[in-house]
């Protein structure tokens, strides 16, 4: 039911883990429908480009794959451009999801900025409080 | 360090089982010889026709019933159609209420849900103990004087509960209420006598015990007036229309048959490696739970859940070396809500998310055991690595 590349991205998540003293953090999904999906950026304050991500997540073998995925989009990429980033741009770089397994994806989308969000909450503090 | 792989470790037998050779055997002469049609008159028919016959005989013998309260069916979630739908239509005029559990399979649960929301029954939905139990004293205490069917699972196909029937049978029939039961799992696995039981309606399919699929009986006490589900020519004594599957009934007899005849002895074997199994994972793995009933369950159910992970992503994993398991998670039902039997039992959402369910047969090895016992922790280590929940 699944594609290779779900399949792939599911045995050999990529960017699995915590990045400590992580710029923003975002945490998506709950325990109660079976999806957790939580994202850790590191980024560039001077260039706003994203230079690591790593993620955790709580779910299905789609769940763990657009998680997977997603990180490997948006790294590299400046805050402004991984904002641009949507579920189906995921399931299209995954060569499709089942039906049911399209809010996975949403979940990736969510997670990300999400964690985009807190980074610029985080700098407004930083900056509100100097 | 690499592990050898093992392919095909089969262990869903709760889903549907290996067809014996011998019951194959036993089926070919009807595609191909015998293959008249069982109710036409002429010499050619004959021996399909007393084939039907003696497969009637023989599953009677194997559930304490006589041959004429046995009714073939195209499997056991029409069997349970049958009986629920059937009931309600010829005792409308004594009422209109029914009783069941919420750890039914679907064939009943759903069938009763959608029954009640016609308008056609009235429902009571008996909760069950931390096992997935109910108590015959439950089922007294919800009797009322419209009641016409308690329908309570036999032995659960979730967790491999099973039921107190011979109690609950007797409370139904001191209220002079029908009994039905989803015995779906349990007949071939464990004894099951109708008479002794004081079972009224009985609902079996044949894939669950090495049978072929597609075939299912109902057995309906003598005395029990129930109209056909499928109308059309008298097939089944005008119980059920449609030309009888010879080929698949001579199966699913011949599958019982050879059940019944070693079930002591089967039993204990695939027993003893279910409870090896469940001990390897207790020990093996932390934050870990075994689901239903410690004793009072399916000699070939093992059904755990581990905390901090997802069902979906443990098949997934145990697919890709080689295992076939099933799960109660929601992922693997398509819907967001976890096993329904789980949830009925109190465990919370998040545990039962992560519910594995290993089902054996006699055709399971020890060393398909030891493997499960050698992926299965480096699996769940793997995934408590990536999941946000697990902290230790």
């Amino acid at each position: 039911m699944y594609t290779e590349k779900v399949l792939d991205h599911f045995q050999n998540p990529r960017n699995v883990g915590e990045l400590e003293n992580a710029d923003g953090v975002g945490l998506v999904g709950n325990a109660k429908c079976g999806d957790i999906m939580q994202i850790f950026l590191k980024v560039n304050p001077d260039t706003h480009i994203i230079e690591d991500v790593r993620f955790k997540t709580f779910g299905c073998g789609a769940a763990v794959a657009t998680s997977s995925l997603a990180t490997e989009m948006v790294k590299g990429k400046t805050i402004e451009e991984a904002e641009q980033l949507t579920n189906a741009a995921v399931v299209e770089a995954l060569e499709g999801l089942p039906p049911a397994k399209i809010h996975c994806s949403v979940l990736a989308e969510e997670a990300v900025k999400a964690a985009i969000a807190d980074y610029r909450s985080g700098k407004l503090e930083a900056e509100s409080g100097k | 360090m690499q592990k050898e792989l093992m392919k095909n470790v089969y262990l869903d037998n709760a889903a549907t089982t290996k067809v014996r050779p011998e019951v194959v055997a036993a089926m070919l002469p009807f595609y191909t010889e015998s293959y008249g049609n069982a109710s036409s008159l002429y010499r050619f028919a004959q021996e399909a026709h007393k084939a039907l016959e003696d497969a009637r005989a023989t599953v009677a013998k194997c559930i304490g019933a006589q041959a004429n309260e046995i009714i073939f069916t195209g499997g056991g979630s029409e069997a349970d159609n049958m009986a629920l739908r059937g009931v309600a239509k010829a005792y409308a005029k004594k009422g209109k209420h029914m009783i069941t559990t919420a750890v039914e399979h679907h064939a009943v649960l759903h069938t009763l849900e959608g029954m009640a929301k016609e308008g056609k029954i009235e429902l009571t939905v008996l909760p069950v103990d931390e096992f997935g139990q109910i108590t015959a004293q439950q089922v007294a205490e919800a009797i009322r004087p419209d009641t016409i069917l308690v329908s309570v699972i036999f032995a659960n196909n979730e967790v491999g509960t099973i039921n107190p029937i011979a109690e609950i049978g007797a409370a139904c029939r001191a209220a002079d209420v029908l009994f039905h039961t989803d015995a779906v799992q349990a007949v071939g696995h464990v004894p099951v006598d109708v008479a002794e039981m004081n079972i009224d309606l009985l609902a079996m399919a044949a894939h669950k015990f090495h049978g072929p699929k597609g075939v299912g009986a109902l057995y309906v006490r003598k005395g029990v007036r129930l109209p056909p589900l499928i109308t059309g020519g008298g097939q089944e004594r005008g119980k059920r229309a449609g030309t009888e599957n010879v080929p698949g009934i001579v199966g699913l007899a011949t599958a019982l048959e050879m059940q019944v005849a070693h079930m002591q002895e089967v039993s204990q074997q695939v027993q003893t490696k279910r409870d090896r199994l469940i001990a390897g994972i207790l020990e093996t793995i932390s934050d870990v739970k075994l689901n239903g009933h410690p004793t009072q369950r399916l000699p070939n159910n093992v059904n755990v859940s581990i905390r901090y992970i997802e069902g979906e992503s443990i098949l997934l994993m145990l697919d890709l070396n080689g295992i076939a398991a099933s799960s109660g998670s929601a992922c693997t039902s398509g819907s967001l809500d976890p096993s329904h039997v789980l949830l009925a039992m109190g465990l919370p959402h998040e545990i039962a998310h992560g519910s594995l369910r290993l089902t054996l047969s006699e055709f399971t090895t020890d060393e398909e055991v030891d493997y499960v016992l050698e992926i299965l922790p480096e699996i769940v280590k793997r995934l408590r690595a990536m999941s946000p929940l697990y902290t230790k």
